[in-house]
């Protein structure tokens, strides 16, 4: 098991390699560079253009520029510096406590659908084909069919113009109001936070939480058809003991496996929600920096998001084959 | 199905004894019919395409027109009562923008003094072909007065510039529905042939497509789309080629999963009996591949497809929501949302964020119908 998780960790290395070739011919192609705009203002002179070509070596051939690129990253741990910005490339991407924000959102988002989707998933499947499982369905197709960003955008218009928070002092979007920046912990700014972070859980969650309570209830009635299941109510087991002591525990599996899936999916999903609400995450500043062409931070933040993707298949894999003891590795 | 289309098959044994012999293709039918919410999303799917095929017949006017005294107009107010309350047919008043002295708002004031009866098919309006064949200048419904003098109506508002916003949705209509079935004229083809092949024969083959695979998995969906985005931008191309290209990209980005799925199904039918008896009968690889397994993945295919296109449909939304999808002068819903940026917006003009409805009912619609496929195509439902 132990080579097994060794060998996984390191053959994200190759992947994560062809991944950042592929984004770096991606970004080169691109026509322009950040200098583009430099060099049609007449004050900027043809030096300090030159100078600026040979700091970033933008007249080098594009695979020497891959290689002095790679090299910085992995023999001094420099992404670079943000042509924008002037600061160092990670900086830019995490600006303040972009990562941790992102990383926190990723997780409560994942926890609240974990949460609402298995209850929720074991009704519909006990109560199968009743009314309330088809309003279930019902409910759960509609959180997936409706784009992030428009749901943003129906919860801000609902809030800030139907219901008119604001004349109660609360605002909308943000990760909560600007005073409580850099203000100490206090249950006032947890509460703050919780009142901005609502909507969020709501737009990110409801997209992932109908695949889940499909998986639970298509599970827990495979499972609640097995002859065990026969046997335990044969038994003369109360129905409530059959189904979460016998059924659940063996229908809830695939959940354990996929969550490892379901991560990365919510940082890459949480992106544009991210911008509509303007949440202090590592996708607006992605977003930001391909808007001004700043090709280290892009580059970074591709990276970013591939390193994310990588560890939630491998916790994937690790999930199911903690799992499942009927898979061994050797 | 066979008895609409030719003649009724006298009464074989099985049918006279009162048992009922069904094709595979009668039993996913039956199947397909039970499921009443997914024949209500492949009625709305279809309506929808309708819509879009006629959409300049429906929508009053080009999507192009530009009405400028009326930028940023609410949706026309049909009235249905006349001036003393009695039912009437239904009709618009024609508006004129004022501005407010104090706040500096702009409001569009009715002028009752004429009624626009709303009239159907009434030729006058812009010119147009259907189905790019025959010239017409009549249009779905337009406001004409009893004295043939007309005005403007826009069922959903207008934009910044004045645009009516219901024509370009039924525009832009064709562009979002069309993305999901063009992205799978090129992701599946890759898809099938690569996980085919990989399946099929294995080794070094398959070694080489499944680290392809594996990478593609590892790309990163959104940011990478956004970044191809942004790459076609900078290249100034036409929007059709933009069109053309957020299509590559979305496809380039999906075909991985499908080639893996693709890749497991073949692995597993090769072993069976009757393509072993396929190859002693001398059939070559390539009549096995497609005459013996291939038929056997349709329904897998099938399935996979409508619910590829809803996804896909939503990756655009995204993607021209950001303005890396699809351009202007081309549109699509997504692109219609993208001038909902901030809240002041969407206060001052909610009628921005119909668009966004259209979008929400075609991928519930398409992921009804999918579902509906789903539960007729297994074979071990029992129907």
């Amino acid at each position: 098991m132990l080579t097994y998780m060794i060998r996984r960790t390191l053959y994200m290395i190759p992947l994560l390699l062809i991944v950042s070739l592929f984004s770096f011919t991606l970004i080169k192609i691109m026509p322009g560079d950040f200098l583009t705009l430099a060099r049609l203002n007449p004050l900027i002179t043809e030096e300090t253009l030159q100078t600026q070509i040979e700091r970033f070596g933008l007249d080098k051939p594009f695979i020497v520029q891959y290689w002095f690129w790679l090299k910085n990253i992995v023999t001094r741990g420099d992404f670079g510096m943000s042509y924008e910005t002037r600061m160092p490339v990670y900086k830019s991407l995490f600006l303040g406590n972009r990562l941790p924000w992102t990383v926190f959102i990723a997780l409560s988002t994942l926890i609240l659908t974990y949460i609402f989707a298995i209850p929720i998933g074991i009704y519909s499947a006990t109560h199968q084909y009743k009314p309330s499982d088809h309003i279930i369905t019902f409910l759960g197709f509609l959180g997936l069919s409706i784009p992030n960003f428009f749901f943003a955008l129906v919860l801000l218009w609902l809030l800030v113009v139907v219901f008119h928070v604001g004349d109660y002092g609360l605002s909308v979007g943000n990760i909560m109001d600007m005073h409580y920046y850099g203000a100490p912990w206090s249950w006032d700014k947890i509460v703050n936070i919780l009142w901005h972070m609502w909507p969020v859980w709501v737009v990110i969650g409801t997209s992932g939480m109908a695949g889940l309570i499909r998986l639970m209830r298509g599970n827990l009635l495979d499972t609640l058809a097995l002859p065990y299941v026969t046997t335990a109510r044969a038994k003369g087991l109360k129905e409530r003991i059959v189904v979460y002591k016998h059924a659940v525990r063996n229908a809830i599996n695939p959940l354990v496996t996929i969550l490892g899936l379901t991560l990365p999916n919510l940082v890459a999903g949480s992106i544009v929600t991210a911008i509509v609400l303007n949440l202090p995450t590592v996708g607006r500043s992605y977003f930001a920096a391909l808007q001004r062409q700043d090709e280290p931070v892009i580059m970074a933040g591709l990276l970013f998001f591939s390193l994310f993707l990588l560890i939630g298949n491998l916790l994937a894999d690790f999930l199911l084959a903690w799992v499942d003891p009927r898979i061994r590795y050797d | 199905m066979a008895r609409l289309f030719g003649k009724k098959k006298p009464p074989s044994q099985d049918e006279e004894q009162g048992y009922v012999s069904r094709s595979q293709g009668q039993m996913i039918w039956q199947a397909f019919k039970r499921h009443r919410i997914g024949n209500v999303g492949t009625a709305i799917v279809l309506l929808l395409v309708l819509g879009a095929i006629f959409a300049q017949f429906i929508g009053p006017y080009a999507y192009h027109k530009q009405f400028r005294s009326h930028p940023f107009a609410p949706p026309s107010k049909v009235h249905w009562r006349d001036e003393n309350g009695s039912l009437s047919r239904p009709f618009v008043y024609s508006t004129t923008r004022t501005l407010d002295r104090t706040t500096y708002q702009t409001t569009y004031v009715e002028d009752t003094s004429t009624k626009y009866y709303i009239r159907f098919f009434k030729s006058g309006g812009s010119e147009h072909r259907i189905f790019g064949l025959f010239k017409t200048t009549a249009h779905l419904f337009a406001a004409v007065a009893d004295d043939g003098s007309r005005t403007q109506i826009h069922l959903f508002g207008t934009d910044a510039l004045g645009r009516d916003l219901f024509t370009r949705i039924m525009t832009g209509s064709w562009v979002s529905l069309a993305v999901g079935p063009l992205v799978i004229l090129v992701s599946f083809p890759l898809g099938i042939v690569l996980g085919g092949l990989s399946g099929y024969y294995g080794g070094g083959v398959d070694m080489f497509i499944q680290r392809a695979c594996e990478v593609m998995l590892a790309i990163p969906g959104l940011p990478i789309l956004m970044a191809m985005g942004a790459a076609l931008k900078g290249f100034g191309l036409s929007a059709i080629l933009v069109f053309f290209g957020v299509i590559v990209a979305l496809a380039v980005i999906s075909w991985g999963g499908l080639a893996r799925v693709i890749r497991g199904q073949v692995l597993a039918i090769r072993e069976m009996d009757f393509v072993t008896a396929a190859r002693a009968a001398g059939a070559s690889d390539m009549r096995i591949i497609l005459r013996h397994i291939t038929p056997n993945l349709t329904s897998y295919l099938v399935v996979n497809a409508t619910l590829t296109i809803p996804g896909m449909m939503l990756f655009e939304a995204a993607l021209s929501f950001l303005g890396y999808g699809i351009q202007e002068p081309m549109t699509s819903w997504g692109q219609l949302l993208s001038v909902a940026t901030n809240v002041g917006a969407i206060e001052l003009h909610p009628w921005i964020l119909i668009p966004g409805l259209f979008i929400v009912i075609s991928v519930l619609a398409f992921n009804f119908m999918g579902d509906a496929l789903r539960d007729a195509v297994d074979p071990y439902m029992i129907v």
